[in-house]
């Protein structure tokens, strides 16, 4: 999995209210909830966005409520990964479960301006920063989540275990 | 070396003698959850797994409780997709608007979550049900569709951080003081990824509700999970509620602990969280120049029977300030009904007030207590984060019930002892 794209830099706390505001969740459609992602926090964000763009947060990316629509909106808007110092764990979960990559890497986070190009390698947790030349390895993703991605995702994984019960 | 309580619930429902930290077990869970935002994505994804039957019809629970009664016709489907699938699948627990509460107020209540067990929810405060000493968690709905099909999920054990309450809480401080000043001194990520454990004579001495409020906001220090080891005070709500067996484990002594951390609270004052974090607090005398639009008194936070006595006794024979508009949303009906009974509802509308059906509505901003451009409200809720009750551009300022009831009344951020005399 190799992204390349331009890098949105946000601070720390981005809570799931700015990354998709609940008063857009009467819908669960992913496209309608892609058009207001991160309007909160940068109303012009869901339509400058491009495919393969990269997020890049602070500490606690993705913390407060449970809805999955905040990873959903991310990525049906077009954001390839999102690259943070630490995630919020529900967040985390969520984004793992529904094929969203993502990297703890505080050094990449503390780094990495706004508009610079990244080139993600998702597998490997290698960040080339193509603007400044810099590059950072991430955390690895524990072996289990791993799995649960090589698998196609959750609710694929669960297929395998019903049909091993 | 022993466990803590957190560690031996998910033991036993691990199926061994014993967890760590940082090990990744896979768990039965005694009850899952959803409400009407996050069930109809679960429902989509658990069709995908071609299973036919959740695990167990009396053990998903589904409650319509945000944009209910239906705010408009969007909700108005996502709710049918939900009543629909509780049809169907003939779920026991599905509560229609009219018999229905806030998730959280509302299943305790019920008896559907008891000591010793693991629950799993679709919304991030089911942490709640800590207050239970009982394991629970928010999970997102791919995680919850996973948990309906199967019947159990996968944990990473937490660490637990142990907090000790000593001294004697001061009047007018209560729950939601305490976990806010906690919030306040750990910060929003203060306990990424752990279990805070609640302990300690304050704590003992504090009710069922006041604990319900503390394990509520345990996410707003980014933890897995908040609990309260079990006492008679939770052997006594639970006795003659729960629909399940239940088990009052305890933290043994020798457990291994990150961290404990110690407060007296006997020179604490009402806290409140400003804008924009849970963890942004100030003791209410540094508050009092802050004007308000909007009081709202309600929520999974503290819109408990408890709750509303302590607003009334602020409001009793008082009028809401010509500028405010004050909004009480009682948790459940069995809360509603008795806050009827006791008078308290009478209280409110003569102050003033807007009084609801149950309904999350105002606290994250979806109906029923928009903010404008630049309003300001005090609320009881959990969060205050931008946008959290409408308007980017609009500011949230959370307190415990005394304190936003007193503040509708002057119109201003206010200590309740400058009302009741």
């Amino acid at each position: 999995m190799l992204f390349e794209g331009r890098a949105w830099k946000f601070g720390d706390n981005i809570d799931t209210d700015v990354i998709i505001p609940a008063r857009y969740l009467n819908t669960s459609d992913p496209k309608e909830l892609a058009a207001h992602a991160m309007e909160d926090a940068d109303p012009t964000f869901a339509a400058r966005v491009q495919p393969g763009d990269i997020i890049v947060g602070g500490s606690n990316f993705g913390c407060g409520s449970s809805r999955e629509h905040a990873p959903l909106a991310l990525k049906h808007a077009g954001v390839a990964c999102v690259i943070a110092a630490s995630f919020a764990r529900i967040f985390y979960r969520n984004a793992f479960n529904i094929g969203l990559p993502i990297l703890e890497c505080p050094e990449a986070a503390a780094a990495v301006n706004d508009g610079d190009r990244l080139r993600v390698d998702a597998g490997t947790g290698r960040i080339t920063n193509l603007t400044t030349g810099a590059e950072y390895t991430a955390r690895p993703i524990p072996s289990f989540m791993q799995e649960i991605v090589a698998r196609g995702g959750l609710i694929e994984w669960v297929k395998a275990r019903l049909e091993s019960k | 070396m022993g466990m803590t309580i957190t560690e031996k619930i998910l033991a036993r429902h691990a199926g061994r003698e014993t967890v760590r930290p940082g090990e990744l077990i896979s768990a039965r869970v005694d009850a899952v959850l959803a409400n009407d935002i996050t069930a109809p994505l679960a429902i989509q994804e658990f069709a995908k797994t071609g299973v036919d039957r959740v695990f167990d019809p009396d053990r998903v629970y589904l409650v319509p409780d945000h944009f209910v009664p239906n705010k408009d016709i969007k909700s108005a489907e996502q709710a049918k997709v939900m009543r629909d699938f509780a049809r169907a699948r003939g779920l026991t627990h599905y509560f229609e608007v009219g018999r229905m509460g806030i998730e959280h107020c509302l299943l305790p209540e019920q008896g559907l979550v008891g000591p010793g067990e693991v629950v799993i929810g679709a919304d991030s405060h089911t942490c709640t049900y800590g207050a239970l000493g009982a394991f629970a968690t928010g999970v997102g709905s791919t995680d919850l569709a996973a948990a309906m099909a199967l019947g159990e999920t996968w944990f990473k054990v937490p660490e637990t951080v142990r907090f000790v309450y000593e001294g004697e809480l001061p009047e007018w401080v209560g729950g939601k003081d305490l976990i806010l000043h906690t919030i306040g001194d750990i910060g929003v990520e203060g306990a990424l990824y752990k279990a805070m454990e609640f302990t300690g004579p304050v704590i003992s001495a504090l009710s069922m509700d006041g604990r319900f409020t503390m394990c509520n906001m345990a996410i707003e220090a980014g933890a897995k999970n908040g609990i309260v080891p079990p006492d008679e005070k939770t052997e006594a709500y639970v006795r003659g509620r729960a629909v399940r067996p239940y088990e009052l484990l305890q933290s043994d002594p020798d457990a291994g602990y990150a961290r404990t951390i110690t407060y007296d609270v006997s020179r604490l004052e009402p806290v409140v969280a400003f804008p924009h974090r849970p963890d942004n607090t100030r003791p209410v005398s540094r508050a009092t120049h802050v004007e308000i639009d909007q009081a709202v008194i309600g929520s999974c936070t503290n819109g408990r029977i408890e709750d509303l006595r302590l607003a009334a006794r602020v409001l009793d024979g008082r009028r809401v300030h010509d500028r405010v508009r004050l909004i009480v949303i009682p948790g459940t009906q069995r809360i509603y009904q008795q806050a009827v009974d006791e008078g308290l509802i009478s209280v409110f509308i003569r102050a003033g007030a807007a009084v609801s059906t149950p309904t999350c509505g105002p606290c994250l901003g979806g109906h029923m207590g928009i903010l404008a451009r630049g309003e300001r409200a005090i609320a009881t809720t959990n969060r205050n984060f931008v946008g959290r009750m409408g308007h980017p551009e609009s500011e949230v300022y959370l307190s415990n019930p005394a304190v936003a009831a007193a503040s509708a009344v002057l119109g201003r951020i206010a200590h309740p002892a400058e009302v009741v005399k």
